[in-house]
């Protein structure tokens, strides 16, 4: 146990130390940093004025809709069908449409663009909604309250109360006037990047496996270690030195990028759009309890372009999906790092190894090319039998999580991994072995599957 | 004493048998040389010793007991491809791999240090090892192999690539470190160095042992009686004063003398060889011709009957 833990420290400490490895501990925060501020920047910079048409049915959000700088509301009488195909002759941006509800306070609209709305325009409306219908909650309970005459009740149960989620939906409509439902849900981000980003885990650190294990072969020195040490030994080692590599990198990455966002989102914050619309509900927030203001507070926290993750983190089962996140990430990546040093064992120089790449590439880009399905259904059994499929599962699992998987799935999902996880890691032990005493020998499959069967 | 045995043992793969019920028994301190030609099966009954890969049957004792997984500590491998972390430094390199044979942290350090003066090599701790020659680079393999003084020692074509001066140097160190009690597997296909080194060997060919004894045994069970011989003041060819069973191989001359290689038949006797000649010629020296390890190799290697042959 003693020489896993130095094999380990050595292949951590080698890696860690490189210049490559400094480097790209840099640039990849910057790189994030830019992706996610840039596209806000230029949201808020625009100096467009943005007029959305509202189609209240209910009535109550009447002047509700504070216009600002870039957003201006006007309030249209007509029925919906009439709006929409009205609506490709306005010079409007989207068009709201509030539906009637009958017993209900309305929890519900349809924004209606040709292009897909703009993020801070969806915030704000989302805000005023929700604000608003609260507003009325509070005003019913109050008098329902001062009635009864009862016993005090807490802040916290008039909170829980009056607590409302609005739903807003964006619709693309077209020029002749149909409409398809346009994908910028919040979960959606959530799913993809989460997919994503094992899927980049798995290749880039599989590949730095690999590449160690075929280092250790051309130079030689793998059998004066495994004199020493068991093959498997080396083997796990060197998978859990470099995956700790990568967590390392990855939580720099994350740390930093969160740094880097938040310093550079405070100094350009002052005077934007995202904030005058924010500050506007701050400020009726100032007339509430401050009890109540602060519960508000934590929904819409300030940002701009960071509402959206915000949203797709309330509306997602926040300890279930960074969970399952960490299990599918970390087995995903000792899945696939034991097949990547299986090749690295079997092949002579990088350039022998893309034979056997290609039958462990294939399932991780699938996985990706899958993704646009499996967002667009992510229950139906397509979604379900990748979802559960030990190679495709670290992907494609964590993209349909942030919708709502049942448990029994997930779980299923889970034990498949874990024990795909101890085949490909016995079946790599066996090939790796074997693999790392041939030198200068031209390995094919069949010899592969000749070596599994050795004692 | 034994130091170490192989019992029968045997070892297949897929389509060919690397190892038929070899056995073999190496003395405490002396030197074994394993020899054989390329792909007779000496790597593998060498990784099989160092646990690297396991025997399909037969068993290995060691130190009077059967051979357990923690015996590695006791045994030193050079293999006969052997490299270094390029990227390394000499020094954290030898440290990794001292620590991995089971040193503590500070016993290497402290041996790696009087070694590392013993070689005059200090300058290179800090150096990576791509920045050194290959000769270089062999010292420190040799001396990673020492470093956790082990009862074993097995090296695996130790001369390749050396220069004569090291591997002169590296010969000593081994026949110094065989004066400390410890028992070497010496692996070669250079004859010269068995010779030189080796105390008893075991002949290995198509995955059986043919041949195996000590040196000086096996040499004598090759004898072929055959004897050169100086003379002078005889001009004519020898055979003609030699009776006819006496065969002459070869005749030359040099500067003062004549000589010959004589094979004599079984039960002749060189005072038989000397007593035929004295009428004719002045005698100079008499001597038999021992065949080398080489020959042995070569004769027994091409032996087309493959009976096993020992000399004990």
């Amino acid at each position: 146990m003693n020489k896993i833990l130095l094999i380990i420290r050595r292949e951590y400490l080698t890696r860690v130390k490189k210049r490559s490895f400094i480097v790209m501990t840099i640039l990849g925060p910057l790189l994030m940093a830019a992706t996610i501020i840039v596209p806000v920047y230029l949201a808020t910079r625009t100096d467009e004025v943005k007029t959305v048409a509202v189609l209240d049915e209910t009535g109550i959000f009447y002047q509700k809709f504070k216009d600002s700088d870039n957003i201006k509301f006007h309030y249209i009488v007509s029925d919906i069908a009439t709006a929409k195909a009205n609506f490709s002759k306005t010079d409007d941006h989207a068009l709201l449409y509030i539906p009637k509800t009958e017993v209900t306070l309305p929890t519900n609209a349809i924004l209606y663009s040709e292009k897909s709305v703009n993020i801070d325009v969806k915030s704000y409306i989302k805000n005023v909604m929700t604000k608003q219908i609260e507003d009325m909650k509070l005003q019913a309970r109050l008098t329902e309250l001062q009635t009864d005459k009862k016993e005090p009740v807490s802040v916290d149960d008039i909170l829980r109360s009056i607590k409302t989620s609005v739903d807003i939906n964006t619709m693309k409509i077209g020029a002749g006037g149909e409409e398809s439902k346009s994908y910028t849900e919040l979960n959606m981000v959530l799913g993809m990047f989460s997919g994503i980003l094992i899927y980049f885990f798995i290749f880039m650190f599989g590949a730095l496996v690999m590449r160690g294990v075929i280092e250790e072969k051309t130079s030689r020195i793998v059998e004066v270690i495994i004199s020493s040490v068991r093959p498997f030994q080396l083997m796990m080692g060197k998978i859990i030195g470099v995956g700790m590599v990568g967590l390392t990198q990855f939580l720099l990455w994350v740390v930093l990028t969160f740094a880097i966002v938040t310093v550079v989102t405070s100094t350009m914050s002052s005077g934007n759009i995202t904030h005058s619309a924010t500050e506007q509900i701050m400020k009726q927030k100032e007339n509430m309890p401050p009890a109540v203001s602060q519960a508000m507070t934590r929904d819409d926290s300030s940002g701009g372009g960071m509402n959206e993750v915000m949203e797709a983190i309330n509306s997602v089962n926040f300890p279930v999906m960074i969970g399952s996140f960490i299990f599918f990430f970390l087995f995903g990546y000792l899945l696939y790092a034991a097949l990547f040093a299986a090749i690295g064992g079997a092949v002579d120089s990088e350039a022998d190894t893309q034979q056997f790449m290609f039958p462990i590439t294939i399932p991780l880009i699938l996985s990706i090319v899958m993704a646009q399905y499996i967002i667009r259904d992510p229950d139906g059994p397509v979604s379900f039998w990748f979802s559960i499929f030990p190679l495709t599962s670290p992907v494609i699992m964590m993209i349909r999580i942030p919708f709502g998987v049942p448990y029994g799935e997930v779980v299923l999902s889970m034990v498949l991994l874990l024990l795909g996880f101890l085949g490909t890691t016995w079946f790599a032990a066996k090939v790796y072995r074997t693999g790392i005493l041939m030198y200068g020998k031209k390995v094919s499959y069949r010899e592969i599957w000749k070596w599994i069967k050795y004692k | 004493m034994e130091l170490f045995s192989a019992q029968a043992v045997s070892k297949q793969y897929a389509t060919h048998k690397a190892l038929d019920k070899v056995s073999i028994t190496v003395s405490d301190s002396h030197i074994f040389g394993l020899l054989g030609p390329n792909g007779a099966g000496k790597t593998t009954l060498i990784r099989i010793i160092n646990q690297i890969i396991a025997p399909d049957e037969g068993e290995l004792f060691f130190m009077g007991r059967k051979l357990q997984p923690n015996d590695i500590t006791r045994i030193g491998y050079l293999p006969e491809e052997r490299g270094l972390y390029k990227k390394m430094t000499v020094g954290d390199q030898a440290m990794y791999l001292a620590q991995l044979k089971g040193l503590s942290h500070s016993e290497a350090h402290k041996r790696l240090k009087y070694w590392f003066g013993k070689f005059e090599i200090q300058a290179w701790w800090n150096k990576k090892v791509e920045e050194l020659s290959k000769g270089m680079q062999q010292k420190i393999q040799f001396l990673i192999t020492i470093i956790h003084e082990p009862k074993l020692l097995i090296f695996d074509e130790p001369f390749s690539g050396f220069d004569p001066i090291n591997a002169n140097m590296m010969k000593e160190e081994i026949l110094a470190l065989k004066e400390k009690g410890a028992t070497i597997i010496f692996s070669t296909h250079n004859m010269a160095s068995v010779e030189e080194l080796c105390d008893d060997i075991a002949l290995i060919d198509r995955s059986r042992v043919i041949l195996s004894g000590s040196v000086r045994d096996i040499k004598k069970t090759f004898r072929t009686n055959t004897f050169g011989i100086s003379y002078n003041t005889y001009e004519e060819a020898l055979q003609a004063i030699l009776p006819s069973e006496f065969q002459v191989l070869s005749e030359s001359r040099d500067t003062d003398h004549r000589h010959a290689l004589i094979k004599l038949p079984a039960e002749a006797t060189p005072n038989d060889l000397i007593k035929a000649m004295l009428p004719s010629v002045t005698i100079y020296a008499v001597n038999e011709k021992i065949p080398d390890m080489n020959d042995i190799f070569i004769q027994a290697v091409t032996r087309q009957s493959s009976q096993p042959v020992t000399a004990e």
